[in-house]
């Protein structure tokens, strides 16, 4: 069985993203740059389950400019088998990154897909669910445990009021979340490894998706900061303030 | 003009979050319809039918569009959106994790968790964890958006009862079925509206520390949250998660307790109207955002606190 993991190169989660001057977008020049953690989640997920014999092969893909090859020699240092760099040049929408993994599932046929529930740049929470839908495959989003049997899985959602299992059908697509595993670090060797895998570079012509964008950002701005207040010497300065100044208890 | 609002529910109550959508709903403008499809609802359509400003409440009631399957929902509403202008579905799970299948069924692109409607076509959206406000504008057909509930005030319901009309159910897709919840329950008020959250994190050292919050929660009839390191540790449960990846809330009164305040945090409860801090380090990022910050061991300051309450 084959499992597709889509990764996505993103600004670290650790930088604070500054607004450009112009308010056309964030600044993305000289940041540090990673694999969205989510994306991680999931190809450890597919690392493990390789290694309990239910799956033979790891694809990773990632879409966008050639940069993202580097992000990709993470996932195959992680121990991914092969990857897969789809050349775009701008910033590709969800919708239409869907449509670019469905053209990759018609050509990979995997069996699973297992993808991030978010990328933690645009926050949209979309491509999974997407995919599945022009798949016509079922999806589990925000999981954090699975068991995968022979024509089904069970997924662990993560919902609003605590846990859901459910059934689904494979193929499946499925979205991870944060609890499903902690990733592991690429160790020394496997880097050295990782730089001999296959890595193949597709343009987006190829595949013959419109990936023209159906959004116009109009501006991007900084939210109205928040400023320190006051250090409180006690719990009754703290309790007196909140009854008789800020007035919420 | 007219909007389509997905409620968000259990068979037996509209979720809140409903109400705040379809307050995004009717500053969008035009008539607001309100589609509860689920098993045996006709409670919720009840429900939703008072709530004001819904002009119409569409129930499809069937065994496969019982707790929301997104495989067997998402078609539905496919083949209701030629009708309207614009299809709405709160930000919670349930609309996460089905509106995004009707915009690809639709070849729609979605607008995900809008804080504000600027116009019919225009909407405010927080991305990278809330450090950036985007405006983006659709000039598609049909517009996809989920609402972050706490951006919107709560409609009313008090409505003059709207008409409660029959949709077609539509088949099972039989893709996937449900198995069973693990729901956890809480005499609290729920999270995501509560009016005082107080929230513990990594410093509560174990699971059995949150009763010292529970304590306070009860005394100030707030809600208990946890940051992701203290819902990773085991010490409460997934859904009190606050934060870019958890539950968005931004009550009158947010109370920190032995969380740092990372940034992935503070994108869940940043727009809470006064922050109280307490933590033993007084360099923690939280107090650059609290109102008022008292640097103390949390296990002598929060029974100190809940014994000052009375
Ligand atoms: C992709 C991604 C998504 C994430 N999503 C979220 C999210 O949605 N929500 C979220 O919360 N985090 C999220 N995180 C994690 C986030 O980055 C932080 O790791 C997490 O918020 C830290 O939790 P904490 O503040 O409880 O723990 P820590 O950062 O370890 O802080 C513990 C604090 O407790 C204080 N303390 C310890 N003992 C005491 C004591 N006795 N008295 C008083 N104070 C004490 C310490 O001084 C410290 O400030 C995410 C991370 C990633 C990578």
């Amino acid at each position: 069985m084959k499992v597709l993991v889509p990764i996505k190169r993103v600004i670290d989660y650790n930088v604070k993203v500054r607004v450009k001057a112009d308010n056309s977008g964030v600044e993305l020049a000289n940041v540090k740059m990673a694999m969205n953690p989510f994306d991680e989640i999931a190809v450890e997920q597919a690392l493990r389950l390789k290694e309990s014999g239910g799956a033979d092969e790891i694809v990773v893909v990632s879409i966008g400019p050639s940069q993202n090859q580097e992000t990709i020699r993470t996932g195959l240092a992680m121990g991914a088998d092969r990857g897969i760099h789809i050349d775009a040049s701008h910033n590709i929408e969800p919708l239409a990154v869907a449509k670019l993994l469905k053209e990759v599932v018609a050509r990979e046929k995997p069996s699973l897909v297992f993808v991030g529930k978010q990328a933690i740049d645009d926050d949209c929470n979309q491509t999974g669910q997407m995919l599945a839908a022009l798949l016509g495959w079922a999806q589990g989003t925000f999981v954090s445990d699975i068991k995968i049997g022979h024509d089904k899985a069970i997924v662990i959602r993560e919902v609003d009021g605590g846990l859901e299992h459910l059934e689904i059908s494979m193929p499946a697509v499925v979205t991870v979340d944060l609890r499903l595993n902690e990733p592991r670090y690429a160790s020394l060797p496997n880097i050295m490894k990782a730089k001999k895998k296959p890595l193949d570079s597709i343009t987006v012509e190829e595949l013959g998706v419109d990936v023209s964008p159906r959004l116009t950002v109009v501006k991007v701005e900084e939210p109205v900061a928040r400023s320190a207040g006051i250090k409180v010497a006690d719990v009754s300065e703290l309790v007196n303030k909140l009854k008789n100044e800020a007035k919420v208890i | 003009m007219s909007v389509l609002v997905l409620a968000d529910h259990d068979n037996g109550q509209l979720a809140g979050a409903t109400l705040n959508t379809v307050t995004a709903a009717s500053q969008i403008g035009g008539d607001i319809h309100v589609l509860v499809a689920g098993d045996t609802s006709g409670d919720v359509a009840r429900a939703a039918a008072a709530v004001a400003g819904v002009a119409k409440v569409l129930i499809a009631n069937g065994n496969s569009l019982d707790h929301g399957i997104a495989e067997n929902v998402a078609p539905l509403i496919q083949k209701m959106a030629s009708s309207y202008s614009h299809l709405l579905a709160p930000a919670t799970t349930t609309g996460k994790n089905i509106m995004p299948r009707v915009a690809a069924l639709l070849d729609v692109m979605q607008i995900s968790d809008i804080v504000q409607v600027i116009d019919a076509n225009t909407f405010q959206r927080p991305i990278y964890a809330g450090n950036a406000l985007a405006t983006v504008t659709s000039d598609e057909a049909i517009k996809i958006v989920t609402v972050r509930s706490t951006a919107f005030d709560a409609a009313a319901e008090d409505g003059s009862g709207a008409s409660i009309e029959d949709a077609a159910v539509g088949s099972d897709a039989g893709l996937s079925s449900y198995v069973k919840s693990e729901l956890s329950s809480s005499e609290r008020p729920e999270l995501t509206s509560a009016p005082i959250v107080i929230s513990g994190g990594r410093g509560m050292q174990d699971g059995s520390n949150f009763a010292m919050l529970e304590k306070v929660a009860d005394k100030l009839g707030a809600a208990v949250g946890a940051s992701r390191a203290a819902v990773d540790a085991g010490f409460v449960p997934n859904d009190y998660q606050v934060g870019q990846t958890g539950k968005v809330v931004a009550p009158d009164l947010y109370v920190a307790v032995g969380i740092s305040g990372a940034i992935q945090h503070l994108a869940g409860m940043k727009d809470s109207k006064v922050i109280v801090a307490i933590n033993k380090d007084d360099e923690a990022p939280i107090f650059q955002v609290a109102d008022f910050g008292l640097v103390a061991d949390l296990f002598e300051a929060v029974p100190e606190f809940e014994k000052e309450l009375g």
